[in-house]
Parts: structure tokens; sequence; C-alpha cells
């Protein structure tokens, strides 16, 4: 059991990676897609927009997360969110 | 064009993590002997090309429609983080990949190691076969997802096997980490090609047309390659991953 739960985080870090947001946002955007193409909407913007919009979300955090800590480090505060490094 | 990207792709997919695993197998080769280092190496590459084997025929008998949905779904969802973590190192909010480094801190830990006697030394023959079986996972997914969606497995594994054999040689002829190679751009250009057939991909499978059919990989590609260079440049502004250690210091 504890191998096969090891193997089950494995496999979500490898896949899923770091944001697991991004990888719900591609579930969402492609049911949607599927959902409007069989209505008879042909929305083949929609993916590209929101994985563009998703992914700078994303990097956005990391962007915002390491303003803080360096705004953080010079106001004497402790920093709470880590910069990532590997 | 599929072709061509595919080829590209999967090419320098596997060019930049074969550098990696060869980084960690020249550090326990050169330390601890090379017979265990080769011994793990050989063996991951089997369990590597069995697994592409196995897993490259059954999508191929899927119909293309449910293939493209569930692969080019998770051909987005991994060129994502690839294309997340190398934003991030462009915009130096993530550290680069330093062979040099690598090699370095590999070496140091093999040397601590003590050696158990037998013919195979257990020690290098685990960090070599971890680390290009590790590596070489990304290559194999790459492999049986981008071939996979294609119908073109065997194509995409052939020039995954090149690109192993190239960095393979270049390691043998040098003996040290391949430094020169550009990996934190490769990364990036592998990043947005996946995206962009995952997006392609997944989209068709759901049902989508894409306006001019094929043709619309390429603006595709522009798109995705503008707006991950638009999002590098612009978090760049906010400053550098050292000057924000500096302040943190």
């Amino acid at each position: 059991m504890k191998y096969l739960k090891q193997f089950g985080l494995f496999c979500w870090d490898f896949v899923v990676g770091d944001d697991w947001r991004l990888a719900a946002g591609v579930v969402v955007g492609v049911g949607l897609s599927y959902v409007l193409a069989h209505r008879g909407m042909n929305a083949w913007w929609l993916l590209p927009a929101l994985i563009v919009v998703g992914l700078a979300l994303s990097v956005g955090m990391v962007g915002r997360g390491a303003r803080q800590v360096a705004s953080k480090a010079q106001t004497g505060e402790s920093p709470q969110q880590p910069i990532e490094d590997s | 064009m599929h072709e061509f990207l595919l080829v590209g792709a999967t090419f320098f997919a596997c060019l930049v993590e074969m550098v990696e695993a060869l980084t960690i197998v020249l550090a326990v080769g050169a330390t601890r002997g090379w017979r265990s280092a080769i011994y793990g190496t050989v063996a991951s590459t089997v369990v590597l090309a069995a697994l592409v084997m196995t897993l490259g025929p059954r999508l191929a008998a899927l119909p293309i429609g449910s293939l493209r949905l569930v692969v080019g779904g998770l051909l987005l969802v991994f060129g994502l983080g690839w294309l997340r973590k190398a934003i991030l190192r462009a915009a130096h909010l993530k550290q680069l990949h330093d062979e040099q480094s690598i090699f370095e801190e590999q070496e140091h830990e093999a040397r601590e190691v003590e050696r158990t006697s037998g013919a195979v030394d257990w020690y290098s023959f685990t960090v070599a076969f971890k680390g290009v079986l590790l590596e070489g996972l990304e290559v194999a997914f790459i492999v049986v997802t981008f071939g996979g969606a294609q119908h073109s497995v065997g194509m995409a594994s052939v020039v995954a096997a090149a690109a192993a054999i190239i960095v393979l040689i270049a390691g043998l002829v040098v003996r040290r980490p391949l430094v020169q190679v550009p990996e934190n751009t490769l990364k990036f250009a592998v990043g947005i090609m996946l995206v962009t057939f995952g997006i392609f991909w997944s989209s068709e499978g759901a049902g989508i047309q894409w306006p001019g059919g094929d043709a619309a990989l390429v603006p595709m590609l522009v798109y995705v390659a503008g707006a991950s260079l638009l999002m590098a440049r612009l978090l760049r502004r906010t400053g550098t991953l050292d000057s924000r250690r500096e302040a943190v210091a």
C-alpha cells in the first residue's frame, strides 16, 4: 500500500508538476471545448486563450511571491514564501 | 510539418535529458569505476525501451480521436510544467540547470560512500540506474505521447535513440559534463512545442475543427512562443533571483 501510494505520488508529480492548477485548467479547458463542440460551437480559440491566461497567472504568482520575499527582507520580517530553487 | 516538429521536439527533449543523465553517470563512473555505472545505465535503458515498446503499440491501436483527446491533454499538462519552469528560469526566478555544479556535487557524494566488496559496486549501479531512468522517463513519455498521437512511435523512438547516441559519443570523447549544450534554451523550445501540440491535439480530440487545418499549427506555435517570451520578459523586470537572494541575506 505504501509503495502504491509512493508510485501514485511520483506519477502525479511527474505529469502534473509544480502547479496542479495548470492541470486543472487543462481539464476545464478541454472539457468546455468538448461540450461546446458537441453543441455546434467551434470554440477553437478557447483552449489557447485559457492556457496562456493560466500560465501567466501561475508564473505571475511566483513573481509576486519573490517580490514579497524581497520586500519582507527589506523590512526585516522573515519571508513566508520561498523562491523556487530546483 | 507535423513530422518536422515531432522530430525536433523529441530530438531536443532527449538531448537535454540525456545530457543530465550523462552528468550523473560520468560523476559516479569517474569516481568509483566505470563497470557498475555502465551496468546501471544499460539496465535502465532496457527498462525504458521495454516501456516504450509496451505502451507504443497499445496507443497505436486506439482510435485517433480519443487518443488525441487523452494524449493531447496529458502532453499539454506535461508540457505546461516544462514551459513554466523554462519561463521561471529565463526570468531568473528559478536556478538555471548547471551541469558542472551537479557533476561536482555527485562526485563529492560518490566519494563519501564506502565501496562494498564484490563484482558490482551497487552504489554506482543504483545511482546510474536511477539517474538514467528518471531523466529517460521524460523522454519515454514524450516519445509515447508525441509519437502515439501521430501514430509514429517508431520514428520518435529512432530520433530519441539518435539523440542519446550523440550525447553518449560526445560524453565518451570529452569525459566531462556537456556544459556547452544550451540546456535551458532547448528546454524552453521543447516546452513551447509540447504545449503547442498539446493544445492542437486535445482540441481536435474534443471535436474542435482548426481554421486552416494542420496549417494552424504554425500560428499556434508563434502564439505560444510569443506569449511565453513576453511572460519571461515581464517577470525579469521584477528583478533577478540573485538580487532577491541578496535582499534576503
